[in-house]
């Protein structure tokens, strides 16, 4: 039974979904009454959640940093930063569109941790949420069933790293593939949808679950 | 191809499928660690040898190995562009050659990673293509003749592989779709791509305008509604045809959501299919 399972949370179960926007399949998130905890479902469509999920914590974190920008900041980094605030929102905004009534609900962040006035604790904090998308999405590739999802993910991916290095490189040029992020075959490092979200809900006063990818709720 | 639906599937027909795989459930629990080459490119072989034990039949791999080559190709041009450059003297400023370093060893990293993958999995791995970074076929007149004289050519050049790379492997996640350990590694060398294109657009920025003034050359691809191609090089507008697309999953990004088209495109990177890189490649930067 416990191998079962096993192969079960690896495969994401057999759910198949045609269309985004349409899609309906896998058990619906769970969503505790008093709003403190959510869990993202199962299938294709738990994957979309999952990355919904760090989208909006995302574009919440980069509306914050425009809104108070640190002290000292450039007319480039206004600019980066900006841009990267617009590109968040809008991958939030689409995933609430496509996933349509499965999504999960808006979640509550905390960055009671992040000196918002500060640019080594911005950058910093914007260096561990980008390089944290990039690892999620390519480690939960695999789980995906369908191919046009999986296509959406590598569309979005592939800006996150564009994200991922330009931070980077503000923090300190030439750093944009370095070994905390890059393996020793110049390989991107991937993470479990429970390491992601291990860190995630550290910037969440929702915290998001994964029960059918091995992130249950406790 | 899915390896888990498929066990699920024999599972209907055959309840003891899991007692016939249980001495490799190692393997399988072991299935996302390959930080070692070693173990990445033994594991497909693996779950083929785990269905072979299990059924005598063998896992095709015929596919994977096609898509390795393909990568391995648009690797070897990549690798030699920045191995010419960077031996090339004058070329480079000294302050960027660390910069710069840190793309080619990435590159030349992934040749030698291709390689040794496809060689595990029993394949013979491409040799490196005959090629003129002119982009002239060999035969000269090509739109980038000094492109290894002129550093501002060098990296605009750079920036256009860089791009077309990230739309390549893209291109080919769903073909990996059933093999989790190839598809990981392919989605984390798109990454660095990616990370690459970032880091050339954003040196030719800082060249242009320094770092901390507004910058003209964005880290993502900027398209308008009518031209794909941010970079200023109008020999280049193949390798961006299509990165103007605003619609995702259905969803109009700009009627739908509100956002320009200079967002919506930014925010979304898109694919290219194999012929389609072939065709902007064979016949200018690869002779034929």
């Amino acid at each position: 039974m416990a191998r079962r399972s096993f192969l079960r949370y690896a495969g994401a179960g057999a759910a198949a979904v045609a269309v985004l926007g349409t899609a309906s399949c896998g058990k619906d998130h769970i969503k505790h009454p008093d709003g403190s905890y959510i869990d993202i479902g199962s299938g294709d469509v738990g994957i979309l959640n999952y990355a919904y999920a760090l989208e909006q914590l995302e574009a919440a974190f980069y509306l914050q940093v425009v809104a108070t920008p640190y002290s000292g900041i450039t007319a480039a980094e206004t600019a980066y930063l900006t841009d990267i605030k617009d590109h968040e929102v809008l991958h939030r905004d689409f995933f609430k569109a496509a996933i349509g009534s499965a999504a999960i609900p808006a979640l509550t962040t905390d960055f009671s941790t992040i000196n918002f006035s500060d640019r080594t604790s911005v950058l910093g904090a914007a260096k561990l949420l980008e390089d944290t998308g990039v690892k999620a999405y390519d480690g939960a590739g695999y789980l995906i069933q369908s191919p046009d999802y999986l296509t959406i993910a590598g569309k979005i991916v592939s800006v996150e790293a564009r994200h991922a290095a330009l931070i980077a490189n503000l923090i300190s040029s030439g750093s944009f593939a370095a070994p905390d992020q890059v393996d020793a075959n110049a390989i991107n490092r991937s993470a479990s949808i429970a390491e992601i979200l291990g860190a995630a809900n550290g910037f969440l006063k929702t915290k998001v679950y994964a029960t059918n990818f091995n992130y249950p709720i406790i | 191809m899915n390896l888990f639906n498929i066990i699920d599937e024999i599972e209907k027909v055959d309840p003891e499928i899991h007692e016939r795989l249980n001495p490799r459930r190692a393997a399988i629990k072991n299935i996302t660690s390959f930080g070692s080459k070693v173990a990445m490119a033994a594991m497909p072989f693996a779950l083929g040898t785990m269905f072979k034990k299990a059924y005598g039949a063998t896992a095709d791999t015929a596919t994977v190995i096609g898509v390795l080559n393909y990568a391995l190709t648009l690797e070897y041009l990549e690798a030699g562009f920045y191995n010419t450059g960077a031996s090339t003297a004058g070329l480079i400023p000294a302050s960027q050659a660390t910069y710069i370093g840190q793309i080619k060893n990435d590159e030349n990293l992934h040749v030698t990673f291709l390689q040794g993958v496809i060689k595990s999995l029993g394949g013979t791995p491409v040799t490196a293509p005959t090629v003129d970074y002119t982009g002239g076929n060999g035969k000269g007149g090509g739109p980038f003749p000094t492109v290894f004289s002129n550093y501002g050519t060098f990296l605009a050049v750079a920036q256009v592989f860089e791009d077309t790379g990230v739309r390549a492997y893209k291109g080919q996640a769903p073909v990996l779709i059933g093999n989790q350990v190839v598809l990981t590694a392919a989605l984390g060398i798109h990454a660095v791509e990616a990370r690459h294109a970032s880091a050339v657009r954003k040196l030719r920025n800082d060249i242009a305008n320094g770092a901390s003034a507004t910058p003209t050359i964005k880290p993502y691809i900027v398209s308008t509604a009518t031209l794909g191609n941010d970079t200023g090089v109008a020999a280049a507008n193949g390798n961006y045809a299509g990165e103007e697309n605003v619609t995702q999953g259905g969803v109009n990004l700009v009627s739908a959501l509100g956002v320009s088209v200079g967002v919506a495109t930014a925010s979304f990177d898109e694919p290219l299919s194999k012929d389609d890189v072939l065709k902007l490649l064979v016949g200018s930067f690869i002779v034929s």
